[in-house]
């Protein structure tokens, strides 16, 4: 290659570097020496020469693929939103599911305790143990418990509608994480695509722009920020009345 | 009354289908998308349909309109229950004929006050 030092120029300057160096001729050693040192520095200019050009055509390669700047620009920071979103929305989900646990074990237990209270005394008026003065006053007792359980039950009831209704978030982030999925692979596309190219320096710029964007949005994940989206099941009704619904 | 639960997510469905049995609804049965759904509706005496919008296969809005378009189907009572929020996709989905329109995360009541609305319209619909 023209562009590194041939052995032939080396050879020559070589030869007359010993031949000086014999003769002991300073100036001319130095003289020497300088050139082959200009041989090595040509060479070094001529390849930053040539990296320079490679840089700049990958760069415009870069810009040719919008592609890769719409995701750099938008489809990232917005999929890590959706993922922080992801987050918040197990976080809520989990201290919802804890709080009904919370609120639902000590009325259980309470009502084991009480139960197992009435049903000891129970068991001896089952066996005649029981006077009427005491008997009266557990039969007070079984009459307000009844009813209690009945109230408390239904507590129960709706916490554990509460936990079941929490496990919407499932739902709701596996819509969001299919779409962080379906973005990476876009990524991952992009990059493999941007390595064949500078790998085989074919530039291509028909890149196939991706016009018909999916028209479904999934989960809004900062619904206030956009007019063209409502906010709440209000803002639905709202619209739908409008309609004449 | 026989409902039919449609969504592409399990967990989804299990919570629908246990909020219609709290609200007395005990006879239900389960689809994951549009095509799963449409022949299920075809062959069984259903009551309503729930279902959801973005699904993998056939969406919730072209099932709503192959009901509408099916004879045997077009006065089904429909309510749609998902995350789709855009006004312009709530205003396609009245236009195809929804019955009530319910977005996710949703509450019990909110379910049972919708299922509630298209019931009384369709019996005042009946008496008039």
């Amino acid at each position: 290659m023209d562009t590194e030092i041939s052995n032939k120029d080396l050879l020559t300057k070589a030869q007359a570097l010993v031949r000086e160096v014999e003769a002991d001729n300073e100036d001319q050693i130095s003289k020497v020496l300088d050139e082959i040192a200009q041989l090595r520095e040509s060479t070094l200019f001529q390849e930053i020469g040539k990296m320079t050009r490679e840089l700049h055509d990958s760069l415009n390669s870069f810009r040719f693929d919008t592609r890769i700047a719409d995701l750099a620009e938008h489809d990232i920071p917005d999929a890590k939103e959706r993922l922080n979103y992801v987050i918040t929305m197990t976080n809520q989900a989990a201290h919802r599911t804890l709080t009904a646990v919370e609120e639902t074990i000590p009325i259980s237990e309470n009502l084991e305790r009480q139960a197992n209270d009435l049903n000891s005394r129970w068991q001896r008026l089952v066996r005649k143990e029981m006077d009427k003065q005491e008997f009266k006053i557990l039969s007070r007792e079984v009459s307000e418990f009844l009813p209690f359980v009945e109230q408390q039950s239904s507590k129960i009831h709706s916490s554990l509608s509460d936990v079941m209704i929490a496990q919407d978030y499932q739902d709701i982030t596996g819509q969001i994480i299919r779409r962080v999925i379906s973005l990476v692979q876009n990524v991952e596309e992009n990059l493999v695509s941007l390595i064949r190219m500078s790998g085989q320096k074919v530039l291509s710029n028909n890149q196939a722009s991706s016009s018909n964007k999916p028209k479904l949005e999934g989960p809004q994940i900062n619904p206030q920020a956009r007019a063209d989206v409502v906010n709440d099941q209000d803002d639905v009704d709202d619209l739908l009345s409008s309609l004449g619904f | 009354m026989k409902i039919l639960i449609v969504d592409d997510f399990s967990t989804m469905r299990r919570i629908i289908k246990n909020l219609l049995r709290d609200l007395g609804f005990n006879n239900t049965s389960e689809a994951d998308d549009g095509n799963t759904a449409l022949p299920i509706l075809q062959s069984g005496n259903f009551d309503f349909l729930v279902t959801d919008w973005n699904m993998p296969g056939m969406q919730g809005i072209d099932l709503l309109k192959a009901v509408r378009a099916d004879p045997k189907l077009v006065k089904l009572p429909v309510l749609m229950v998902t995350a789709e929020s855009k006004r312009e996709q709530i205003i396609e989905a009245a236009q195809a004929g929804v019955n009530g329109y319910i977005v996710k995360p949703f509450t019990a009541v909110t379910l049972k006050e919708k299922i509630d609305k298209i019931f009384e319209r369709i019996e005042a619909g009946a008496q008039a």
